[in-house]
């Protein structure tokens, strides 16, 4: 039998990571992701992990830390949120260029500058060519449910990556709600041992990792990363076709919230779908044949499964939680439209940047976009599809 | 048992022949040395901040450590070996490796990657205590990108940043203390050290370091035939210079117990400076003022030392 918890997501994630036990951790406090070391170390302090704890004096060390310990042989996590993870900007990409399966616990806040503390997206599109799994996640339920089910596809000898689970800050992180959180027996069986093939620390072995890697090899190891990032996708859905079994809960690389005959579909990641799946149900009261597409794996790109699940739609809005400050759209945006287009889909498609530093985005908000998409359904004409959503415009 | 050079001079190297250090560079000879401390039967990891050793040691396809190495970026050896040896401490607790076995844990950075770049790593490090020896071999300048100084350069040098111009006169600033700095970390053994006589002292120095738990410290002088500008055949004698000179002491503290070594005869700064092109402008006409001042600031932390090692063994 599961167990029915009230947790915040913190707690979630921290409860996660309590089960997977992992046999390092390496983190740097910074709000909102702050909670998650600060309980890992009172498990930590009271026996109730084998995990070797270390209190970096940066979020730069941390992941390098994390790289150590991962090509040591072991499994190591973090967390971190916005500036933490722009200091371990260098680290990120050397860790997936070194193949380590590391998982961080990343609570999204807006990048400096200027500094604020609250939820965007920022943080994560900094780092989205980096070369790691993302998946995102609406609730403490799923920022639970991705991190158990991610060391099985970052380890799998056919990725080899290192995985980074996004949920919202404070919005989801400091937010308590009910959770089923699975037996602790049982996390660690679906989570299995983690058995590197090759490792630091055996000294029948050595090895020598992260060369000086020149004009006659890396394009073919960033060739190899790019493949194992395709080789991702297939993983990420056998993996969540075990969890269901254990679960009963569905995963895959999107939801699909009464896509069946949508016309107007709306684009988004991580809490702003529980938001948005409020307002379809409202619309679907009124007749309005709204749908919602909500992104979880956001890398590997799942691009030809998006498009097609946008085919039908008449007029699309994709929200991005953090701006590219590239004058064309979010990345979100840009993504999915080049998914369509390369799929030969053509759906009118709007760009709309919204909730930057933590603006709040309510039902209402959610509203207006869907009721710009039913004007675009109905003239096709798109107008201006660069778009803003609660902000205030100076004169 | 004592130093015999000759047996420890037969064992096999840890860091082989092949790779591609210029010759006449102090390095690979400090870290070849210092390898050799390691008992055979032992298991090491070394972990190397980017930086000249780094990138002629292993170049892929090739590696020239024998040892597990792992090299990630330059500032943070001394975080990247962190995480190594925790793994190691948590692996080894839960019986996941061979529990008769033993393995050291080495970090080697330039004095970029450990002066400046890689200080606030190197001092999480040792703070939080992790069982292993960092090495830092000093050649002070950043030599791997084309002789920048450092703040380990000494005062006056010319480097490709502190040009020896007609208006200013090379480096205006003097070198920072590292090993001080180290030892204001209270760690159980720091050492400073060089590629002297038999190399008794480094290797002396070096064992002591791999073999104290705890997080223990090596500053060693790794001249540069490129940015020193000598003779690649002369590495030996400068090496000898800057310790009979006390440009560069040779010391330990060992739990905060200062020892010295003192060379029989104090040198004359210049025996040091004159055979380096990087201080040729100091021996121009009417600069014998700065020979003045960068003896000055050699004899005032000679004596800061000797006053150190007097206080500590009170």
């Amino acid at each position: 039998m599961s167990i029915r918890e009230r947790l915040s997501g913190n707690e979630a994630a921290a409860t996660a990571m309590k089960q997977i036990n992992p046999d390092v951790v390496a983190a740097f406090p910074i709000t909102p992701s702050t909670e998650i070391p600060q309980y890992f170390s009172t498990f930590v302090s009271n026996g109730q992990v084998d995990t070797e704890f270390v209190a970096v004096e940066s979020e730069h060390s941390a992941m390098s830390a994390c790289i150590g310990a991962e090509a040591a042989g072991a499994r190591a996590m973090t967390a971190t949120s916005a500036n933490g993870l722009s200091l371990m900007w260098e680290m990120i990409y050397i860790a997936s260029s070194l193949r380590l399966p590391i998982v961080m616990s990343l609570v999204n806040r807006a990048v400096s500058g200027p500094l604020n503390i609250h939820n965007d997206h920022s943080d994560a599109m900094g780092v989205r060519d980096a070369g790691w799994i993302m998946l995102f996640s609406e609730n403490n339920q799923e920022a639970y449910d991705n991190l158990v089910m991610a060391h099985r596809i970052a380890e799998h000898k056919d990725v080899l990556l290192p995985l980074m689970v996004c949920q919202d800050g404070f919005i989801t992180s400091h937010s308590i709600e009910n959770i089923e959180l699975i037996e602790d027996e049982k996390v660690k069986e679906f989570v299995g041992k983690y058995h590197p093939e090759h490792y630091l620390l055996n000294d029948k072995e050595p090895i020598a990792v992260g060369p000086l890697d020149l004009q006659a090899y890396l394009f073919e190891h960033k060739k190899q990363q790019a493949d194992a990032m395709r080789r991702a996708k297939k993983v990420i859905l056998e993996v969540a076709e075990d969890f269901e079994k254990m679960t009963g809960r569905k995963y895959s690389f999107f939801e699909e919230y009464k896509m069946e005959d949508a016309e107007v579909v709306v684009v988004c990641m991580n809490s702003t779908a529980g938001t948005a799946k409020a307002e379809v149900d409202r619309l679907r009261e009124e007749g309005v044949k709204a749908g919602l597409v909500k992104v979880r794996c956001f890398r590997p790109f799942p691009a030809e499964e998006i498009a097609k699940a946008l085919q039908n739609a008449k007029a699309i809005a994709v929200l991005d939680k953090s701006d590219s400050l590239n004058g064309a759209g979010g990345a979100l945006f840009e993504d999915v439209v080049s998914a369509m287009y390369t799929e030969n889909i053509h759906v009118p498609t709007l760009s709309y940047v919204y909730g930057i530093g933590g603006r709040d985005t309510t039902t209402k908000d959610i509203g207006t976009v869907y009721s710009d998409l039913l004007d675009v359904a109905k003239t096709g004409n798109v107008g201006n599809p660069y778009r803003y959503l609660g902000v205030r415009e100076g004169k | 048992m004592a130093y015999n050079h000759k047996e420890v001079a037969a064992r096999e190297a840890r860091l082989t022949a092949g790779h591609r250090m210029c010759a006449g560079c102090g390095a690979p000879a400090v870290a070849r040395m210092i390898l050799k401390a390691v008992k055979p039967e032992d298991h090491a990891v070394i972990a190397g901040a980017t930086g000249c050793m780094e990138v002629s040691t292993f170049i892929y396809p090739y590696t020239a450590w024998t040892d597990s190495y792992i090299h990630t970026a330059f500032e943070c050896a001394g975080a990247t070996l962190s995480g190594v040896e925790a793994a190691y401490k948590s692996m080894k607790a839960q019986e996941k490796l061979p529990q008769d076995k033993d393995t050291k844990f080495i970090a080697f950075g330039g004095d970029g990657g450990t002066y400046d770049i890689g200080l606030q790593s190197l001092s999480g490090a040792m703070e939080r205590g992790h069982d292993m020896v960092y090495v830092c071999y000093d050649n002070g300048a950043y030599m791997n990108t084309g002789i920048q100084r450092s703040s380990a350069t000494p005062r006056f040098a010319d480097t490709t940043t502190s040009p020896a111009g007609s208006v200013i006169p090379g480096k205006m600033q003097s070198r920072k203390d590292l090993a001080k700095i180290m030892a204001g970390h209270n760690l159980p053994y720091i050492g400073q050290t060089a590629a002297v006589g038999n190399m008794k002292d480094l290797y002396e120095k070096a064992e002591k370091a791999i073999y104290t738990e705890g997080p223990c410290f090596l500053n060693v002088l790794a001249p540069c035939p490129r940015g020193w500008g000598y003779n690649t055949a002369d590495l030996m004698t400068i090496n000898k210079l800057a310790v009979d000179t006390c440009y560069w002491p040779l010391y330990e503290v060992v739990d905060g117990v200062y020892h010295v070594s003192k060379p029989a005869k104090k040198l004359p700064i210049e025996e040091f400076l004159k055979p380096q092109k990087r201080f040729r402008h100091m021996f121009k006409p009417g600069n014998e003022w700065m020979i003045q001042e960068f003896q000055a600031e050699v004899d005032k932390r000679w004596q800061e030392l000797l006053d150190l090692e007097e206080m500590t063994n009170k």
